[in-house]
Parts: C-alpha cells; sequence; structure tokens
C-alpha cells in the first residue's frame, strides 16, 4: 500500500514537471510581458532594463530551472502584473474558486440523482420527455452564453441576484469565505449553477443510463419476485449499485469544474484562480500561469490519487490480485 | 445590509466633516489598477486610481486646460529654470505637512531607473529647494512642455516613503512587494480605504482637502471601485443599479442603453487616433508577393490605398456612429489640433485609387499581410477587416493577421510588418509627442522610436527637432501645424478616425467627462 503511494506520488511529480517545463516552452510564443509593463513610450533602454531584470534574455531552459529551484522552496516569482507574490494571490484567490467549485458540484449532484432515478424509471413519461430535452440545452450551450442569459434574467429584469462579485465576504484566518453573509450566498447562486449546469445534465444523463441497465439485471427481478416495495428496490437495490461509476465519473468532474471555472469567473467577475489565470495571459504574466498551471496539474494528480486508492480500498479484487502478485 | 453598512460609515465621515451629505459611487472600470504607486506604471487604470489619491504640481481640468494644484503658480524664471511656488497649509492624509523637500524627493523619484513615468521629467536635471514653499526645476535645454509634464508627476511625502522603504518605485526584480503597491498617502481629494487587487478598492473623502471650499456641489464621500471584465456583465452591473458609473461602454451597446430608463450616457472625443501605417523603407516587403522591390515605398500606392479606405463608411458601419473621420496625427485635445486639417481630407473614390495603382504600376494589385491587434483599440479588428475588403476592390489581396496585443506589439515592435494598424494616445497634450515618436527618423533614442514605416524626412527631422526648445507659442505651433501638413503629403500613415470615448452612469450622478477617460470623483455629484 505504501510502496503504491509512494510509486504514484512519484509519478505526480513528473507529470508537475512535465506541464511546467511544456508550459515555459509555451511562454515563448504569448507574447512579450515588458510591453504590458511599461507606457507606450518607454525607451528601449527601459525595455531592456526590466527584460534583464526579470531574466526574459535567458533561454528558456534556464528559466525554468530557475523556476523549479525556487518553486521547491515555495517561492513562486512576484506577479508581473500586481507586483505581489505569487503564492499570496493565490491564496488570496484559491477560497473564492473552490467555494464556487464545491456548491456546483452540489447543486449538480442534488438535482441530478433524483432527476436521473426519475427518467431511468419512467422512460416514457412526458415528464421525462421535458428534463430530457432541458438537458440537452445544459449540455450543447455554452457556459458564457447560460451565464450571460442567468445575468440578464436574475439581475437585470427581475433584480433578484447581483451580476458580479462576491458580495460580501468575511475573513475566517486567511480563508474567505462567502457562505457567511446573506450577499456572499445570493452572489454564488448564478455563477455555481451557470458552472454546474453542465455536470448536472451529464450526472443525470449518466445515471439514467446505469438505472437502466441495472433494472434490467437478475437480481432486481429477483427481488420484485420477492415481493420488495418499489421503493426498496428502486432506491435500496438499482440505485446502489449505479453509484459506484457516478461517484468516479463525480470525483474526477471536480478537476474540470476547476477548469470550466475559467468561463464562469470571466463572465461573473468572480475573483477566483481561473479569472487570475485568464487575465494573466492576457498580460503576459509569466509566474502566475506558471503557477496556476502547476496547481492545476497538482490538483488532477491529487484527484486520481485519491481516485485509484478508493478503487483500492473498494473493489477487493485489487487487493487478492496484488497480494498474490506479491507472493509469487 | 450593507448597504446599511455603508451609510453607517459614510454616516460617520459626514460627522466628522460636518457638512456633507454622505454619499457612495460605485464606479466599475473595465480593468484595475496595476499598483497605488504613483510612478510605477504609466497606464490609464492605475494613473486613474492614483490621480485621486496623489496630486502633482498642475492638474487638468475636464477640458484639459492646465489648472495648478499643489503648486499656486508656475513661472519660467530662465530659459532652463521654470520655479513654483507651493501651496501652503496642505497635509498629506497621514498629517504630515507637504512642502519643498517632498517636491524635491518625488520629482527625483520620478526619474528613478524603475520608474515610468521619467518621460515627464526627462529633460530635467534636478529639483532645487530655495525655501519651503518654492521649488525650483531645471532643465537641460529651454524646455516649453513643463507644465504640461508636470501634470502627471505625482508627489509623495518624503518622510512616510523613507520610512516604509519605499523611496524608489517598484524594483521588478525584488522578491518582496513594494509597501507603495498596496498603501497610499498623497494630498488628494480621497484616500485609500480598502484594496483588493482585481476586486475591491474603496476611496474615502479627504475631509481636509484644500479644493473642497472651490467645489461646494460635490457630495461623493465614498468610491467603491469595483471593476468589471466582462464588457456584458458590466452592462447589466449598470442597467440593474449595481454600479452608478462605468467609463468603458462597448459601441455595440450605445443604442440599447439610450433606450434604457434610468441611465445616461456622455461622450467626447477621446485623445487617440487610429491610423494604418506602411513598411515604406524595405527595399522588399516581408510580406507580399511582389519581390525585389517595395510598392509601399510607391507614394502612388499609399495614395491609392488613401483613396480606397472608405473612411466614412468604417465611421457609419463598424464604429456605428462613434469615430470622428481624421487625416491627421493628432487628436481634438492636443494643444495644436486643428480641425481644419481634418477637413481636407480626400473622400473616398475607387477610380482615382486604381488611377494611382496604375501609375505605380500594379493595375492588377498584389498581395500583402496586414498585422492589426484585436483587444487593444475600439473595434480594431472589425476596422482591418473592413480595410481588407476595401482594398479588394483596388486588387490589392490583404491577408489579415489578427492577434491579440500581447503578441501584436512586440511583432511590430521588431518592425516586423509590412503593413498596420495602430492607435496612439498622447499623455503630455502636445503634439511633439506624436511627431517625434511616430514619423522622426529612427535613430536608437526616443526620436522615431515607435515609427516601424521606415519613413524618413531630414526636413521633418529638423522641424520637430526645433519643436523642442521653442519657447513661442505661437511660432511653435506653425511648425507643427507644417510638420503634420509634410506627413499628410508624403503619407507614412493614413489616419482613420479620433475614438469617441462613451460613458455610461444611473441617473443620479453627474461627474464629467474627461479626453483622457480619467475620472474625477471630487467633480461627481451623486443626488
Amino acid at each position: 500500500m505504501l510502496a503504491f503511494v509512494v510509486r504514484r506520488l512519484f509519478g505526480a511529480i513528473i507529470v508537475m514537471l512535465s506541464v511546467s517545463a511544456i508550459s515555459f516552452t509555451l511562454f515563448n510564443f504569448v507574447g512579450d510581458p515588458v510591453n504590458s509593463m511599461v507606457g507606450q513610450d518607454a525607451t528601449m533602454e527601459q525595455r531592456q532594463f526590466i527584460r534583464t531584470q526579470l531574466g526574459l534574455d535567458d533561454p528558456a531552459p534556464l528559466q525554468f530551472v530557475r523556476f523549479v529551484g525556487r518553486a521547491v522552496q515555495g517561492d513562486f516569482g512576484m506577479s508581473y502584473r500586481l507586483g505581489m507574490p505569487v503564492e499570496r494571490l493565490i491564496a488570496e484567490r484559491l477560497p473564492a474558486t473552490l467555494e464556487l467549485v464545491f456548491v456546483a458540484a452540489m447543486i449538480a449532484l442534488v438535482v441530478a440523482v433524483p432527476l436521473g432515478v426519475y427518467t431511468g424509471l419512467y422512460r416514457h413519461s412526458p415528464l421525462s420527455k421535458v428534463f430530457l430535452t432541458l438537458s440537452l440545452v445544459g449540455v450543447s450551450l455554452p457556459t458564457f452564453l447560460i451565464g450571460i442569459l442567468l445575468i440578464l434574467i436574475f439581475a437585470v429584469w427581475l433584480g433578484w441576484l447581483p451580476a458580479f462579485g462576491r458580495g460580501q465576504v468575511v475573513k475566517v484566518g486567511w480563508w474567505s469565505t462567502g457562505f457567511l453573509t446573506p450577499q456572499g450566498r445570493a452572489a454564488l447562486i448564478l455563477p455555481a449553477v451557470t458552472l454546474a449546469l453542465f455536470q448536472l445534465t451529464l450526472i443525470m444523463r449518466l445515471i439514467r443510463a446505469e438505472m437502466m441497465e441495472v433494472l434490467r439485471t437478475d437480481y432486481i427481478k429477483f427481488a420484485r419476485a420477492r415481493g420488495l416495495s418499489n421503493r426498496a428496490v428502486n432506491f435500496g437495490h438499482a440505485l446502489k449499485n449505479t453509484l459506484v461509476p457516478v461517484i468516479t465519473i463525480t470525483g474526477l468532474q471536480i478537476g474540470s469544474l476547476v477548469a470550466f471555472a475559467i468561463v464562469t469567473e470571466t463572465v461573473f467577475q468572480w475573483p477566483g484562480m481561473g479569472f487570475l489565470f485568464l487575465q494573466a495571459i492576457q498580460f503576459v504574466d509569466i509566474p502566475v500561469m506558471a503557477a496556476y498551471l502547476v496547481l492545476v496539474a497538482f490538483v488532477f494528480v491529487a484527484i486520481n490519487l485519491v481516485v485509484d486508492l478508493l478503487y483500492y480500498a473498494v473493489d477487493p479484487r485489487l487487493r487478492i490480485e496484488r497480494s498474490t502478485g506479491a507472493g509469487k | 445590509m450593507k448597504r446599511g453598512l455603508v451609510c453607517a460609515g459614510a454616516a460617520l465621515a459626514v460627522g466628522l466633516s460636518g457638512a456633507v451629505e454622505a454619499k457612495t459611487l460605485r464606479w466599475a472600470p473595465q480593468g484595475d489598477a496595476a499598483t497605488m504607486d504613483p510612478h510605477s506604471h504609466n497606464a490609464g487604470p492605475t494613473t486613474d486610481l492614483t490621480a485621486q489619491i496623489y496630486e502633482a504640481l498642475l492638474q487638468r481640468d475636464p477640458q484639459l486646460k492646465i489648472l495648478p494644484q499643489l503648486a499656486t503658480e508656475f513661472q519660467s524664471t530662465s530659459p532652463t529654470t521654470w520655479r513654483f511656488k507651493l501651496r501652503p497649509g496642505v497635509k498629506f492624509h497621514n498629517g504630515a505637512a507637504f512642502n519643498a523637500d517632498d517636491v524635491v524627493f518625488s520629482v527625483e523619484r520620478a526619474m528613478a531607473d524603475s520608474s515610468q513615468y521619467k518621460t515627464f521629467t526627462n529633460s530635467v536635471v534636478r529639483a532645487v529647494k530655495i525655501d519651503d514653499l518654492t521649488v525650483d526645476i531645471v532643465t537641460d535645454k529651454p524646455n516649453p512642455l513643463i507644465p504640461a509634464q508636470f501634470t502627471e508627476v505625482r508627489i509623495m511625502d518624503k518622510e512616510w516613503s523613507e520610512a516604509n522603504n519605499a523611496t524608489k518605485p517598484q524594483n521588478f526584480n525584488a522578491r518582496e512587494e513594494t509597501f507603495t503597491v498596496r498603501n497610499a498617502n498623497g494630498t488628494g481629494p480621497y484616500v485609500l480605504g480598502s484594496r483588493q487587487p482585481d476586486v475591491r478598492t474603496v476611496l474615502t473623502r479627504n475631509a481636509d482637502w484644500w479644493g473642497w471650499k472651490d467645489l461646494p456641489r460635490s457630495n461623493v464621500t465614498e468610491v467603491v471601485v469595483t471593476p468589471i471584465a466582462n464588457a456584458a456583465t458590466r452592462l447589466a452591473a449598470l442597467l440593474s443599479g449595481e454600479i452608478d458609473a462605468t467609463p468603458n461602454v462597448p459601441v455595440q451597446d450605445v443604442e440599447r442603453l439610450r433606450r434604457s430608463q434610468g441611465v445616461k450616457l456622455l461622450q467626447t472625443n477621446e485623445v487617440r487616433v487610429i491610423f494604418l501605417g506602411f513598411d515604406m523603407g524595405r527595399s522588399e516587403l516581408l510580406y507580399s508577393d511582389v519581390k525585389g522591390k517595395n510598392p509601399f515605398a510607391d507614394l502612388n500606392v499609399r495614395r491609392a490605398v488613401a483613396y480606397a479606405v472608405d473612411v466614412e463608411a468604417i465611421r457609419t458601419r463598424v464604429m456605428r456612429g462613434l469615430s470622428v473621420n481624421t487625416w491627421q496625427m493628432i487628436s481634438p485635445g492636443v494643444a495644436q489640433f486643428d480641425a481644419s486639417l481634418d477637413a481636407i481630407r480626400p473622400k473616398a473614390n475607387i477610380a482615382e485609387a486604381k488611377r494611382y495603382m496604375t501609375a505605380a504600376g500594379y493595375p492588377n494589385g498584389f498581395s500583402v499581410t496586414m498585422d492589426c491587434p484585436n483587444n487593444r483599440y475600439i473595434n480594431d479588428e472589425q476596422i482591418c477587416q473592413a480595410v481588407v475588403g476595401m482594398l479588394a476592390q483596388i486588387g490589392i489581396r490583404v491577408t489579415l493577421n489578427a492577434m491579440p496585443l500581447a503578441t501584436y506589439f512586440p511583432k511590430i515592435g521588431n518592425r516586423d510588418t509590412s503593413f498596420f494598424l495602430l492607435g496612439w494616445g498622447v499623455p503630455t497634450y502636445d503634439a511633439h509627442y506624436s511627431l517625434q515618436l511616430l514619423l522622426q527618423t529612427t535613430d536608437g533614442t526616443a526620436n522615431g522610436q515607435w515609427n516601424y514605416t521606415g519613413y524618413s524626412s531630414a526636413r521633418f527631422d529638423a522641424l520637430v527637432n526645433r519643436m523642442t526648445t521653442e519657447l513661442d507659442t505661437r511660432a511653435r505651433d506653425a511648425m507643427v501645424k507644417e510638420a503634420l501638413q509634410i506627413a499628410q503629403n508624403d503619407l507614412p500613415y493614413i489616419p482613420l478616425h479620433h475614438q469617441v470615448l462613451v460613458w455610461g452612469l444611473r441617473q443620479p450622478v453627474d461627474m464629467p467627462i474627461t479626453p483622457n477617460n480619467q475620472p474625477r470623483f471630487q467633480w461627481a455629484t451623486v443626488r
């Protein structure tokens, strides 16, 4: 078990190193940060002065080695745009993104499970057809359009919810939370729904397909033959068995929720990491881009590791194969 | 709830100042200031905020006229000396008194290597304290622009900067955040209350500001600045009343806002001209099917392009009427602007353009690649697309290469271009800035630093050089006009239009729009 974790962690380091190496070669193509950092009338000497100060004239491999050397000491450099240490900038923005992703994942699960079960059980009911059609809209409309539509309806026409920002946040230690104030909670609703919609439709369709699959199996027929109530059959036996793939997919999708958050955060001016990253790209703020990419790589690696460990714990067959393998 | 808190805070502020009714103004620009340091980052969004907190010796009113600010009077005492009398009794936000030491310190700070405001002090040799309220600015050559330049050199407290280890503007090599990035101590009408970069900056009224007595109608006690990057979200927030004002209304939404209840629009000409540029200096274009010669080196071809590009169509279709056609390289707001130089712009005429193409020996045209930014100027890429279509009519087959400004400016900065679109603002509001940087022969100094055309005219260069030391305004204005006319005849650039600024305000808000897009909250009133 320990050897497995160590091996995976070693793999994780290699993944993160390759991600940052690839991003450093890409940074040569995103443009010149010096141009955004100086005024239009800065002289060539002034531009060169900053370029030398930042080490931008050095070859990409050297810049990469320097970045890794500092990063292992927890120093991701200073943001070119805001003149602040990157790790502090990310620590300021991380809570916004994590709260948004958490609420979106909750919305997706809480709505998708009953809808998935319902449409799986009553495939031909008109209501199921309505749900499925709506879910098609959710899958096919791009996130930014959904966000703008929600803003138009709930902020401009109805005036119920704020169109942008996090509302009022409360500091709990270094963590800033929007959960503790009414404005903070109201501000979460629109972006969370926007972000959740795609996941919601995905999970709903997954559960529906799994339910239909499971309902055909022998043990369900047997359960019905035993005269168990519909409720016990549908939820106690059928749904339970659909949940294993659903949990796996949901877990993995949290990574893509973080990724999708870039668009949602931009539309709602949500001060999270995705928005930070997008502005960093526009400014060619290389330290922020590098740190963000490494962090996202870490999130994906960590989630995969947890999922693997869960498999290991949940699926007895994996353990047996491994122990016999070790015995040979 | 939040409203209640804000009101309570503002009421407290009023209790202290004793007179003004508490009003909050919520301001939503497109982007945030990069820093609160007044000498570090010379860009609009940054100056828009620092100018509320820090003051310069002189200032500009909403019509860009130069007025006294921290200096009460100024005069040239010798060809290379400007003497400033300082305003007595002014205090910094931390209570320290303002005096000549602070001015000398700030001018030197603005001249530092890591300062981006050096451009306003490049002729300054030193600042000399004469007495506590008098400072001499000594220049290397006679410089008529010192008053204009000293509207941008903002004054910091010497003792405060020294105590916080911030005697130099931000150093990008540093591992530590400079204190002045998030803290400020000026003499201005507003005090930096709180700041979260990209999220929210709160400015509160400086009740002790010297200028309030002249502005009895001003009643904004608190300004909440929340940048909103996405244009649709910004407008939604304005329509839903979550913000009171924004200085960035996209042209395509102007009509819709005009029809909206509770919102009003302000409009003015921005000090920015948009133009096309040719690589006319190379012996062969980098991106063209013409080999062995450069079609743009021929004045006939440049004239043909000028006749083929229909700026009126661009104004009405692409810019939705929100631009002013031009035929010169400076904009309204620049001191020497003369509308008569715009009036002589030739009308679009395809037949005439084709005649010039034939005269140049390209009756069947040629192909060329055009570089264009797609996130810098108002509808920049759409303008370029329109130009591509118009030039196709005279046989010039243009491949459009549109890209974000982060890659565009380094590319054209290396002169890696044959044909491009550029916009130009003038922070000094003096034509010399444009003539020197855009049109003089490139020589490694500031001369021709942005001249990517290869244009070089000895007569023009001599004229612009003489401008720098000419102290007689009328003689100097005549030189500017002559230089602009030379450019009109030689056509290294084809001026298209002046940009127009549109601000969106909620009905209860009143504030003057300024051609440099800078809000001046002390002139705002909220009913």
